[in-house]
């Protein structure tokens, strides 16, 4: 196996299949701590820890456990549970590490649990049938090269979005408009730039 | 007093998510399947359906378990409760609808993150008795199921002419509401991410946009009122003063 095919997982998993703006996978903290950018960048540094540590515990749980035991009809219960925990083990982290961010990331931190972003992704890694194609063992070094990747591209288009909004503070919008609806439709409009990205790999 | 609250309460404990309380359109929770599985109005309906039941049954555990969990593992009891009917729903839909299943993919398990159900299990369930945190879950989830009907609609409609063309969901007919065969005129990015996000931008301006002129009508009619009132109490003192005059 050669080593294109974690590049090529790193950057379809970034551009091509971007968690946000192609799969709709975290939205939610997308829309909501991409205020201001201080806070998108701690929050997709939490959610890149969650994601690839998640997403190693929940394949070697899934191939290791769940398989062998003829139990898989129950892996969104285990998932989310190993997601539910490290989460915890984040919070904790930060409040430790930087009173700051933990007040600034505040309600987001709790509701990673509830971000789909790292559910789908360990959903998907699943699904995708990594270990059918290059074996349990190699499978998973793909699995996790495609969740470093998808939390790249949630850095990179949650930051994107939040320089783009502190410059809509600032601008003149329709008071209909204003706050989430022109996000929304900027997000739309970064969504049709990604979409030119379509076909690269 | 309390008590006359809590039975103008029952009504609209129910009511309350459906406009008043959107999920989507005024909490803006659960946007990520709102987002991607509307790209049509069937895969919007059957996705509000299978929330309707989630939300509804998980409410009333998590309601009768209230007094039993301690709060410092409330998260994860919450998120064991939802798993356990999102598996319930993602077996069932697999064995009823499999055409749905699998338009809808992954994100039948993603049910379990959909913030609006563990927004409503913490924020009502946990605070309120069965029946009426069994009517707000079914309140909010048709709301939300209403929600995704207009996203799908909309964005079926505008990407194709058509509207639910070709149904396979279990509702007992099959062919389009509405088939202009508009192929010329159809535009195809709405069925893709980008019309998502611009479709739901579009709504939720609008939304405001009835909201604000609702808004400035009532102070308009309250400045109004307050002026009449004002008004009559010169006139009162005016009256009262040429009473005195001539006394």
């Amino acid at each position: 196996m050669s080593p294109t095919v974690f590049f090529v997982a790193i950057v379809s998993a970034m551009l091509i299949n971007n968690v946000v703006l192609m799969r709709f996978l975290g939205v939610c903290p997308f829309l909501g701590v991409s205020k201001k950018s201080e806070t998108a960048i701690g929050m997709s540094a939490a959610v890149m820890f969650v994601m690839v540590v998640g997403s190693i515990l929940t394949y070697l749980l899934y191939y290791f456990v769940l398989e062998p035991f003829e139990i898989t009809y129950i892996s969104t219960i285990a998932f989310i549970l190993i997601i539910a925990s490290l989460v915890q083990l984040v919070e904790m982290f930060i409040k430790k590490a930087s009173k700051k961010l933990y007040k600034a990331l505040g309600i987001y931190l709790p509701l990673i649990v509830t971000n789909c972003a790292i559910l789908g992704i360990a959903e998907t890694n699943i699904r995708e049938g990594y270990a059918a194609e290059y074996g349990v063992g190699q499978g998973m070094l793909v699995a996790t090269s495609s969740a470093f990747g998808a939390a790249l591209g949630f850095a990179l288009v949650i930051f994107a979005f939040s320089t783009i909004r502190e410059r809509l503070e600032a601008a003149d919008v329709p008071t209909a408009w204003k706050g989430i609806p022109i996000s929304l439709v900027v997000a739309g409009i970064m969504a049709l730039a990604f979409l030119g990205l379509e076909g690269i790999v | 007093m309390a008590k006359k609250k809590k039975d103008a309460g029952k009504l609209s404990v129910f009511t309350k998510g459906l406009i008043q309380q959107n999920p989507i359109f005024v909490f803006l929770l659960g946007l990520c399947p709102a987002l991607a599985v509307t790209s049509s109005l069937e895969t919007g309906v059957g996705m509000g359906i299978l929330v309707i039941f989630v939300l509804t049954a998980s409410n009333i555990v998590v309601s009768l378990f209230k007094n039993f969990i301690p709060e410092e593992i409330k998260i994860p009891a919450y998120i064991v409760i939802i798993a356990t009917f999102v598996t319930i729903v993602d077996l069932g839909t697999e064995a009823i609808s499999p055409p749905l299943y699998d338009s809808l993919g992954i994100f039948i398990p993603l049910i379990v993150a959909n913030c609006l159900i563990m927004g409503r299990a913490t924020s009502f369930a946990s605070q309120n008795n069965v029946g009426r945190s069994a009517l707000d879950g079914l309140g909010m989830s048709l709301g939300f199921g209403l929600a995704m009907a207009l996203i799908g609609a909309t964005r079926e409609f505008l990407a194709t002419g058509e509207l639910a063309y070709g149904v396979y969901l279990p509702l007992g007919f099959e062919g389009s509401i509405i088939g202009l065969e508009a192929a010329p005129f159809s535009m195809e990015v709405f069925v893709g991410p980008a019309g998502g996000f611009i479709v739901i931008g579009v709504w939720l301006a609008i939304f405001n946009a009835i909201g604000q002129h609702r808004q400035h009508r009532r102070k308009i009619a309250r400045d109004r009122w307050i002026e009449k009132k004002k008004q009559q109490a010169a006139e009162r003192k005016r009256r009262k003063a040429m009473e005195g005059g001539s006394a």
